[in-house]
């Protein structure tokens, strides 16, 4: 049977960034024991000679040419921001690095 | 309507009020509507009045007015996508949907309510509350796209565009006696739609009958250079299809794991008169099978998230949105971490969690990997099926509408819903729902589901539309005349 | 306890693994339409695809494709005939989608090498780099971190976010790792790396400016003892940002690495970044909890199949390689190594060869190129290319001193001229009113003048001491302003002098 235990759940919401409750954390591990088992059914039939789809479609080099296009304005573009400054995204202090 | 358009008989003006009255009667109660743009939706219209007196010749649609699912970005329209996380904003752009609504002139009433994010099959998953079926208040439309169900089934309005992941048009068609459609994958661009799960989404027509519905189909389907999945190819001519209605020597599958066994006993019995009128019009009805089929479920529940898990990593607070928790000291990472607890809803975040997982190393090849490998025997499954009938046919869902909250706290029973349409999403096929009837043991509307070969639509519009035909004939006005009445008049 | 870098090779060798992001000039954006011109007001490059705004849905750039085979093709690579983007899951801010689209199990280019000769203590020696695979991305945006004491993202209150950078085109180029390079291995890297920008450069497929970004490297290195078959552990160095400070970012990497293990402890396998003041790197991201990435098939984007015809075709269109190229030069020229090893360095052999091209004899061309102007490029604290003068200027003055219309002396003045911006050589010329005095008569005057002037010195002259006319042949220079040819006038006023 399979399951995830509540440290497992806390480290999935860790790489989701969601910021769970103690609670949350609990239910969703004892959901999960369920809705896996259900979804694991899958290996049943996926044996190895079966390819994966990816794509529903068929379909093949779907490109663009090399054109530049107008863009939004930067009012647009800054039109949703929750903060900005000298036309510019303003975020949080950044802990980790790039 | 367009008729009457079209004729002078009346004005999209007058038309757009009539409708714009109709949901302040009614909406209170249905909650179809997270948005109504009655300035907009005036203006709109004003200038499609203006134009034909202008003498300039008009989509067959235009003036005609419709509900838009806030799933799909509209400019400068609140678009919520009924979640908190994107409450109050505002998209600078237009999806290629709504520039061809506004290029055929179809005036947009405002945007529906739907499941968060599309993920639901009862629109109890929304953020701003529940949509109550007109056909009883106190069930669900169906989901996700329950408000642009309920809406047509409101008499709110006449078209509606929803969007279908693993059903979210066509089971809230099927719980709400109207008609909707998942085109062919690829069928409908999908730039602007917010993406749930892209290898699965699909924006589709919804309308009261088949002919309007395969109307709206033509407006808003084609090629887009702004969606790589977006197939080449001319529209299918579902129209002319939807006004043949011509079944004779059509072969009709009944997928066998589909056929109604298990599912309440109204759903069956409309569906097994629904083929007796299909053969009655020509059509041969032949029993394929579907072995993969009961494996379904299981893979979209994997592949669905994952995707989504993905798609949704964009709502983080810094480039728009709500943002949560910015006070002094407080890190990027924490106040993207805050506003996603606090601006996704349940369904969201388990669905997220369970993506997460199955996308994680060590993981992807018992999940994630598998369900893809079950998406091709499914695919190789409706091909052998595709080679014995023409369409393939199936109760749209398994019930009729439950109550809300009945199953909001089993979300594997939620689940079973999408039983009989996530198949037809896996393989990227067409697929619609269109009413069959009233379940007997309580007077609530079953759904009839057709499905069809890739950008092979307008086999669904012959049959739908001939089903349509034979099922009036046999009833004497349509359906929708037997609902609740809501307000005063429809 | 610090080790000279002998004492680290006389035990460990180093195994390199080298990491190199290319930055293509198409002229749109990866995945949309948005320009990608450098320094652009902030945020006015973007759209809602490279926003990651709701919605929004990538469509491949054919030419970025293009160019990315070409690079493969360049580098020995097999082009994939069946290749797939993948997304690479992470958040960060600078990262609209918090997932970069590209390349993970399918990449479009596999299997290269690149061939590259460094001086050793034996000679010049050959090393081969195997190329893993070439694979295609896109850049992220921008971040200003604001509040900190150095402008870095350390103890910053809060950053600014441009994304007019999200989504331009990024070719990753992966070397398999490279044993067996020794004490050289810092050399080699700095090859490595200096051959991939020739070739990218002959290419025509990016600016390839490491002092813009437009090609990054990023440094791998492992120790292990001499002899020994398996890896140490290796460290990731970032911020390299120029070919100096890829050599000295492995060297430093080598002897951090020995110093480590000489005193008992262990490396740790983390990114650092390279300080270009010190020379040393700093401690970054650990990445001994890697970030699990969760790579699936982009669902987004269909396949890419390189048509063979296609593939072909763009392989007919590629350049010379640059090694074959500057070979061809050399024997072509007669110049000795050293010389040609100076053009390389300095970077001057594109340019000398267009001056040639245009009727320059090469040494000339050389001189011109590698002396005064290289010299005035410097004083500028500039680069030879954003001097004004072009190779056909170059090529014009060489051909009139060869003519005579121009001493070396004033075609040093029409060069300065031409770089002042004053125009083109004929321009400076005119309007300087520059002229070689070939007129005997004028010189003669002028030398009559002079002897009269310094009759001392003229006697001398007279009197058999030949050194003594060089200052009366400044003196006729100085009255002739210059435009006397100076060989001539030394002729005339030996002769004058009864020499």
């Amino acid at each position: 049977m399979s399951s995830l235990s509540r440290d497992e759940v806390a480290k999935l919401a860790g790489l989701a960034r969601i910021e769970m409750s103690e609670e949350e954390l609990v239910s969703l591990s004892k959901e999960f024991t369920v809705i896996l088992d259900a979804v694991a059914r899958v290996q049943e039939v996926a044996s190895a000679d079966v390819a994966p789809t990816s794509h529903p479609l068929s379909l093949r080099n779907v490109f663009r040419p090399d054109v530049v296009v107008p863009s939004l304005s930067p009012e647009q573009a800054l039109s949703g921001a929750p903060a900005q400054e000298e036309q510019r995204f303003r975020v949080p202090q950044i802990l980790g690095e790039e | 309507m367009a008729a009457k358009l079209a004729s002078g008989e009346t004005t999209s003006v007058a038309l757009t009020q009539a409708h714009l009255d109709r949901i302040k009667a009614v909406d209170d109660k249905v909650h179809a509507f997270l948005f109504v743009d009655e300035k907009g939706a005036l203006e709109q219209a004003a200038s499609v009045d203006a134009k034909r007196a202008k003498g300039e010749k008009l989509s067959p649609l235009a003036g005609v007015p419709l509900a838009l699912k806030d799933v799909l970005a509209q400019k400068n329209k609140p678009t919520t996508c009924g979640s908190k996380i994107l409450e109050g904003w505002l998209p600078p752009y237009d999806s290629t949907v709504v520039a061809n609504l506004k290029k055929n002139d179809i005036v947009i009433l405002g945007k529906t309510n739907m499941d968060e994010f599309a993920m639901g099959s009862s629109t109890e998953n929304s953020a701003y509350g529940p949509t109550h079926n007109p056909w009883d208040l106190s069930r669900i439309p169906g989901g996700s796209g329950g408000g642009s169900s309920a809406a047509l089934a409101s008499f709110e309005a006449p078209l509606a565009i929803g969007t279908d992941t693993g059903g979210s048009i066509r089971q809230p068609a099927a719980v709400t006696g109207t008609v909707g459609v998942k085109p062919t994958y690829g069928g409908v661009s999908r730039y602007g739609l917010v993406a749930f799960s892209s290898s699965l989404d699909q924006a589709g027509p919804c309308a009261r009958t088949v002919l309007d519905t395969a109307l709206l189909h033509e407006a808003i389907a084609g090629y887009d250079p702004k969606d790589a999945t977006s197939i080449n190819a001319p529209v299918p001519q579902v129209v002319q299809a939807a006004k043949d209605g011509n079944v004779k020597g059509m072969k009709i599958g009944v997928v066998k794991e589909l056929n109604g066994d298990g599912y309440q006993p109204g759903v069956r019995a409309r569906f097994e008169e629904a083929l007796e009128l299909l053969a009655k019009a020509g059509a041969e009805i032949v029993e394929v099978s579907a072995p993969n089929f009961e494996y379904a479920l299981a893979a979209y529940y994997l592949i669905a998230p994952s995707e989504a898990s993905s798609n949704l990593a964009r709502f983080d607070a810094m480039r728009y949105g709500l943002r949560v928790g910015d006070v002094d000291g407080a890190s990027a990472e924490s106040v993207m971490s805050v506003t996603r607890e606090v601006g996704f809803g349940k369904e969201v975040k388990r669905r997220i969690i369970l993506g997460t997982y199955a996308l994680s190393s060590g993981y992807y090849d018992a999940y994630y990997g598998s369900a893809q490998k079950v998406r091709t025997l499914i695919t190789q499954d409706f091909t052998k099926a595709f080679a014995k009938a023409d369409v393939l046919v199936s109760p749209t869902c398994p019930t009729t509408a439950f109550k809300i909250g009945e199953k909001a706290n089993d979300p594997l029973a939620m689940y079973l819903n999408d039983i009989a349409t996530i198949p037809v999403n896996m393989a990227g096929i067409g697929g619609m729902s269109l009413p069959a009837g009233l379940a007997d043991e309580d007077g609530l509307p079953v759904g009839f589901q057709i499905m069809s070969p890739v950008m092979k639509d307008e086999r669904m519009y012959s049959v739908g539309a001939a089903l349509e035909a034979a099922l009036l004939s046999k009833w004497g006005s349509p359906l929708l005349d037997l609902a609740p009445t809501l307000g005063a008049g429809k | 306890m610090s080790l000279t870098y002998d004492e680290v090779i006389a035990k460990y060798e180093p195994v390199l693994g080298l990491e190199v992001h290319v930055e293509l000039n198409t002229q749109s954006k990866m995945f949309c339409g948005c320009a990608t011109g450098f320094g652009a007001e902030p945020n006015t490059q973007t759209c809602p695809v490279c926003l990651a705004l709701p919605g929004a849905l990538p469509v491949v750039n054919e030419k970025a494709i293009e160019s990315t085979i070409k690079i493969g093709l360049a580098l020995n690579c097999s082009i994939a005939p069946f290749s797939r983007f993948a997304r690479k899951n992470y958040f960060y801010p600078d990262m609209p989608k918090n997932f970069q689209i590209s390349q993970y199990d399918e990449p479009i280019c596999v299997d290269g090498y690149v061939d590259v000769e460094i001086e050793t203590d034996e000679g010049p020696k050959k090393f081969r780099i195997e190329v893993e695979r070439v694979h295609m991305e896109e850049d992220t945006g921008k971040s200003l971190h604001v509040g900190g004491a150095t402008g870095r993202i350390h103890g910053a209150e809060y950053s600014l976010l441009d994304y007019n950078r999200a989504g331009i085109p990024l070719v990753e180029i992966v070397t398999k790792i490279v044993p067996g390079t020794g004490k050289y291995a810092p050399e080699v890297a700095k090859a490595y790396v200096a051959e991939l920008r020739d070739i990218l450069r002959s290419l025509g497929v990016s600016d390839v400016k490491m002092e813009q970004g437009s090609l990054r490297c990023d440094a791998n290195v492992s120790l292990r003892l001499i002899g020994a078959e398996k890896l140490g552990t290796r460290s990731e160095t970032k911020n390299v940002n120029s070919l100096r400070s890829v050599e000295r970012a492995v060297r430093g990497e080598m002897i951090r690495h020995a110093e480590l293990l000489n005193a008992g402890g262990r490396v740790v396998q983390e990114t650092r970044h390279f300080q270009e003041e010190t020379g040393l790197t700093r401690s970054g991201r650990s990445k001994e909890q890697a970030e699990d990435y969760r790579y699936f098939p982009e669902p987004d984007l269909v396949p890419v199949e390189p048509d063979a015809a296609w593939i072909e075709s763009l392989r007919a269109s590629l350049p010379e390689r640059p090694s074959i190229h500057r070979k061809r030069l050399q024997e072509a020229w007669a110049v000795p190594d050293k010389e040609m090893a100076a053009m390389i360095n300095a970077d001057v052999l594109n340019i000398v060869e267009a001056t040639v091209i245009l009727g320059a004899d090469p040494t000339k061309a050389r001189s011109w190129w590698l002396g005064e102007i290289s010299r005035i490029a410097n004083d500028k604290n500039c680069g030879i290319a954003d001097l004004a003068i072009t190779p056909q200027d170059v090529a014009e003055i060489v051909a009139l001193v060869n003519s005579g219309d121009l001493t070396d002396k004033l075609a040093r003045q029409v060069v300065e001229g031409v770089i002042a911006g004053e125009g083109k050589p004929s321009e400076v010329i005119a309007s300087r009113g520059i002229k070689v005095v070939n007129d005997d008569g004028a010189l003669m005057a002028a030398i009559e003048k002079v002897c009269a002037e310094q009759v001392e010195t003229a006697e001398k002259v007279r009197a058999g001491h030949i050194p003594a006319a060089g200052a009366l042949i400044g003196a006729v220079m100085k009255e002739t302003k210059g435009q006397a040819d100076a060989a001539r006038v030394r002729e005339l006023l030996l002769g004058h002098l009864g020499q």
